[in-house]
């Protein structure tokens, strides 16, 4: 098992530098730097030139990508060229807000998704699975910001009982005002993972009662509950990889969702970042996001093995 | 296939924006003496006493936190904003040496932190800008500050006493103080005390009206009423201003129906109805700004090198049309100025939409329904006052299209726009364009020269057309020399009479300024000018 887990450690590292560099060099296939956006001709070229130097703007790529990564490795995330303040601290915030509403959206999502993709599974056919089937196809392919406008239009203006826009006060939701203020962007976010998943989880459940295991296990006089468990243990696996794949999704923050919701999350950080040309930023964000996303998916591969013995052969 | 998608989710945003602004909830209540406010803008503006965030940035963290030496009358709704003194109490341009300014600080002005105002922080604050070797020389602000020009010489500003400075320009200036609108004034102890610009950003201490707090990056700021405020006439009748970075116009529009802001800037065109017939106030006011087409004169190939190509295309503008497309949030736009200003003087042509006038005008230039004339526009999908850049530009494709103009479009981001637009017309950036629809400030007279001077063409100053009249520039130089306002817009009119005739650009509309606001919000004057006083607003 450890070695399982070094060794998934050991890939995450080149994945990582590649998709840093991928980052970086796309940015620098867009037209024009921070500087070029930031500072108008009028501004005298020494100005600029001086701007240029202290973010290393004027250096060949390859030495700007070297002189980040050194930084990046000292935990130092480096200055934004916009706003002259520290990356870190508006990174950190920027995710915690992200982590609020994607935590809760991902558990929302999988418990409904399990849910329905079982309920519908199990009375395939029926209404009910037709149902709940609908229900998941609508969940993938509403665009959810145009949900998520919607919902504000109905809870928040028509009804006028939630709010439609913004994070409330700060700091850890435990008040009323900033549970209310979680509500709409996190079942707007939940729409796709409980798509995803109950479709998924649908299609598995149904392969499995297919499997001659199961037809042993009724025969052997199992109640009813006992060979359920049987079912969902197989069908855990593939489910819990693609939840994975979702939270990191949702972790990247959704930037349609975060704009409709006036969310201060990664996703509107990414945003302002990709159209300032604030490098900084954006190369930070992108990592800091990659690891995340490879890390969620290390603890799943390592659940996985834990629960299906075979994965660790 | 692109146009289609943003075509979709287009419509699909005005959609919801009818039905937003149709539901007809009551306003809920207000919290007593806190204005919110819903800005445009992506994030909250630099608090450093240069605000980033174009224009909206001063309108909401420059004039209200902070003051210049020079300010904006902005009491009144009914004629063009001016400027008063500021800072300073007066000012006057040396009669020998036109060159050189006097200005005579006020007296007893004290920063938020309780230091005072003099002649030395007046330096200090140039030096800030100025002078790179200065340990408060701030890049980004500098780069922000001298971005717009100051025509501040090297070293030309000196303290004569402690309630006096002189200030020297590159070239005699006739409306230098008007360029000093923009340059505020911070605290040297306070810089001082949080030892770097990002600490100061966090407590920033200026003369203005407000004082800043509990500043949150892309989310907010509060404004506080700063009851010492030094013009007795102005200090805030409400206790706070909340400031919210709002970038979509939707989402604008539900807080402010779901009673969480009082007050937001540009709704939806296709809301106001709605928002009228439900109670909410919607101020639409005259002010100095131009949606325009800056057309490219320095590409070989383009065809609005030639005048005629130039005039037939401010033939072929349906502006009516296009205001009405726009819920009558906006004005036609014959020239720079509006014609009701003095400065518009008297241009030989009165562009109406006239279809069979810009064929002539095309066929004079040897184009007509065999041949076309061919250009390409770029155009942005959102961007500062860029109003609704692509309903807008598909509107005036279809209007050109009966008087022979055969028009297609270069679609980028706002950022790769402004990138092009500071670089030469015929560069890479500008991706083979005959034109930019990039909306540009007409705050002021400086701005005529910044944008229309010879001598400015791109990459050196922002005349990105290249568009280029001796002519215009002997008046312009005359215009800079004169001795008295009135010499000085006499020569401004014959500029402006050449600038609609010559037409370097494609005149469309001026933006009417939109906000909308809940009927508690009392005192607000929307004034002509891109700036507002917050300080006259009160709530009940």
């Amino acid at each position: 098992m450890w070695f399982f887990l070094a060794r998934r450690v050991l890939y995450a590292i080149p994945i990582l530098l590649g998709v840093s560099l991928v980052v970086f060099l796309l940015m620098k296939m867009v037209p024009g730097d921070a500087a070029d956006i930031m500072i108008p001709p009028e501004a005298p070229k020494e100005v600029a030139e001086m701007i240029r130097a202290r973010f290393g703007l004027d250096q060949p790529v390859h030495i700007q990508y070297v002189r980040w990564l050194q930084s990046m490795a000292t935990g130092n995330f480096g200055t934004s060229i916009f706003t002259n303040q520290p990356v870190g601290s508006e990174l950190f915030s920027a995710l915690s807000n992200t982590f609020l509403i994607a935590i809760p959206a991902v558990f929302v999502g999988f418990t409904c998704g399990v849910l329905l993709g079982t309920l519908a599974a199990f009375n395939s056919g029926t209404w009910l699975d037709k149902l709940f089937s609908s229900m998941a196809i609508a969940g993938v392919s509403l665009p959810h910001y145009w949900v998520g406008m919607v919902l504000v239009a109905i809870f928040a203006v028509a009804f006028n009982v939630l709010p439609g826009q913004g994070m409330g006060p700060e700091g850890f939701p435990g008040s009323w005002d900033q549970i209310k203020h979680l509500v709409l962007p996190v079942v707007t976010l939940s729409l796709i993972p409980m798509g995803v998943i109950s479709r998924l989880v649908r299609a598995n459940v149904l392969e499995i009662l297919s499997m001659e295991f199961v037809t042993a296990l009724a025969a052997k006089g199992l109640r009813r509950r006992d060979v359920l468990l049987h079912i969902m243990k197989n069908a855990a696996p593939s489910a819990l990889a693609l939840m994975g794949l979702q939270f990191g999704y949702l972790l990247g923050g959704s930037i349609l969702v975060e704009t409709v919701f006036n969310w201060p999350g990664s996703g509107s950080l990414l945003n302002l970042a990709i159209f300032r040309r604030d490098i900084p930023v954006l190369s930070a964000t992108i990592l800091v996001l990659a690891t995340i996303f490879v890390a969620i998916n290390i603890l799943v591969d390592v659940l996985q093995a834990l629960i299906d013995p075979r994965i660790r052969r | 296939m692109a146009n289609r998608h943003w075509m979709g989710r287009c419509i699909v945003g005005l959609a919801i924006a009818t039905w937003l602004g149709l539901t007809t909830a009551p306003p809920p209540v207000m919290a007593q003496g806190t204005l919110r406010i819903a800005m445009t803008a992506t994030d909250v503006p630099t608090t450093t006493g240069v605000p980033n965030n174009g224009f909206e940035g001063v309108r909401f963290m420059g004039f209200t936190a902070f003051d210049s030496l020079v300010l904006w009358d902005l009491s009144k709704a009914d004629k063009a904003a001016d400027i008063v003194p500021g800072l300073a109490e007066s000012w006057q341009q040396d009669t020998t040496d036109r060159k050189k300014w006097v200005f005579k600080l006020r007296q007893g002005v004290k920063f938020h932190d309780g230091t005072p105002f003099n002649a030395d922080a007046v330096v200090w604050n140039l030096d800030r800008t100025f002078k790179q070797d200065a340990k408060q020389f701030d890049a980004q602000g500098s780069a922000i500050n001298r971005g717009r020009p100051t025509y501040i010489a090297d070293n030309g500003y000196r303290k004569i006493d402690d309630s006096t400075v002189e200030l020297t320009t590159t070239r005699p200036i006739s409306y230098f103080p008007y360029v000093l609108t923009t340059i505020f004034f911070v605290s040297p102890a306070a810089f001082e005390k949080a030892g770097n610009w990002a600490e100061f950003a966090k407590a920033p201490s200026g003369t203005g009206p407000f004082k800043v707090a509990n500043f949150k990056p892309r989310i907010s700021v509060d404004l506080l009423k700063n009851a010492d405020y030094w013009d007795k006439n102005r200090i805030p009748k409400v206790d706070k201003v909340v400031l919210f970075a709002m970038p979509e116009a939707n989402t604008r529009l539900a807080a402010l129906r779901s009673g969480q802001v009082d007050w937001i800037e540009v709704p939806p065109p296709d809301a106001i109805d709605g928002l009228k017939k439900a109670d909410y106030a919607i101020s639409i006011n005259s002010y100095p700004h131009v949606w325009p087409w800056v057309l490219n004169q320095a590409k070989a190939d383009s065809p609005f090198r030639d005048v005629k190509v130039r005039q037939a295309l401010n033939y072929c503008v349906d502006r009516a049309g296009l205001v009405t497309l726009l819920s009558g949030t906006a004005e036609p736009s014959v020239g720079f100025f509006k014609k009701d200003d003095p400065r518009f003087g008297k241009p030989a042509n009165a562009y109406t939409f006239d279809p069979a006038k810009a064929k002539a005008l095309l066929a004079e230039a040897g184009y007509g329904p065999a041949k076309p004339a061919k250009a390409k526009i770029m155009i942005s999908t959102s961007g500062s006052g860029q109003m609704l850049p692509l309903p807008m530009n598909e509107f005036l494709q279809q209007s050109m299209k009966q008087c022979g103009f055969d028009i297609a479009f270069e679609v980028v981001e706002w950022g790769t726009m402004l990138v092009a637009f500071r670089a030469e017309p015929t560069a890479p950036q500008a991706a083979t364009s005959d034109a930019m629809n990039i909306s540009l400030v007409s705050s002021d007279v400086s701005m005529v020269v910044r944008w229309f001077f010879g001598e400015n063409s791109t990459p050196k100053g922002s005349n990105w057309g290249h568009w280029k009249n001796p002519k215009f520039d002997e008046l312009l130089l005359k215009m800079e020399t004169a001795t008295s306002p009135a010499e000085s817009s006499q020569h401004l009119a014959k500029m402006h009479e050449m600038l609609v005739d010559e037409a370097p650009w494609l005149w469309i509309v001026h933006d009417g300024n939109p906000r909308a606001m809940t009927k508690k919000v009392q005192g607000f004057v929307s004034a002509q000018s891109w700036f507002v006083d917050l300080t006259r607003v009160s709530l009940p």
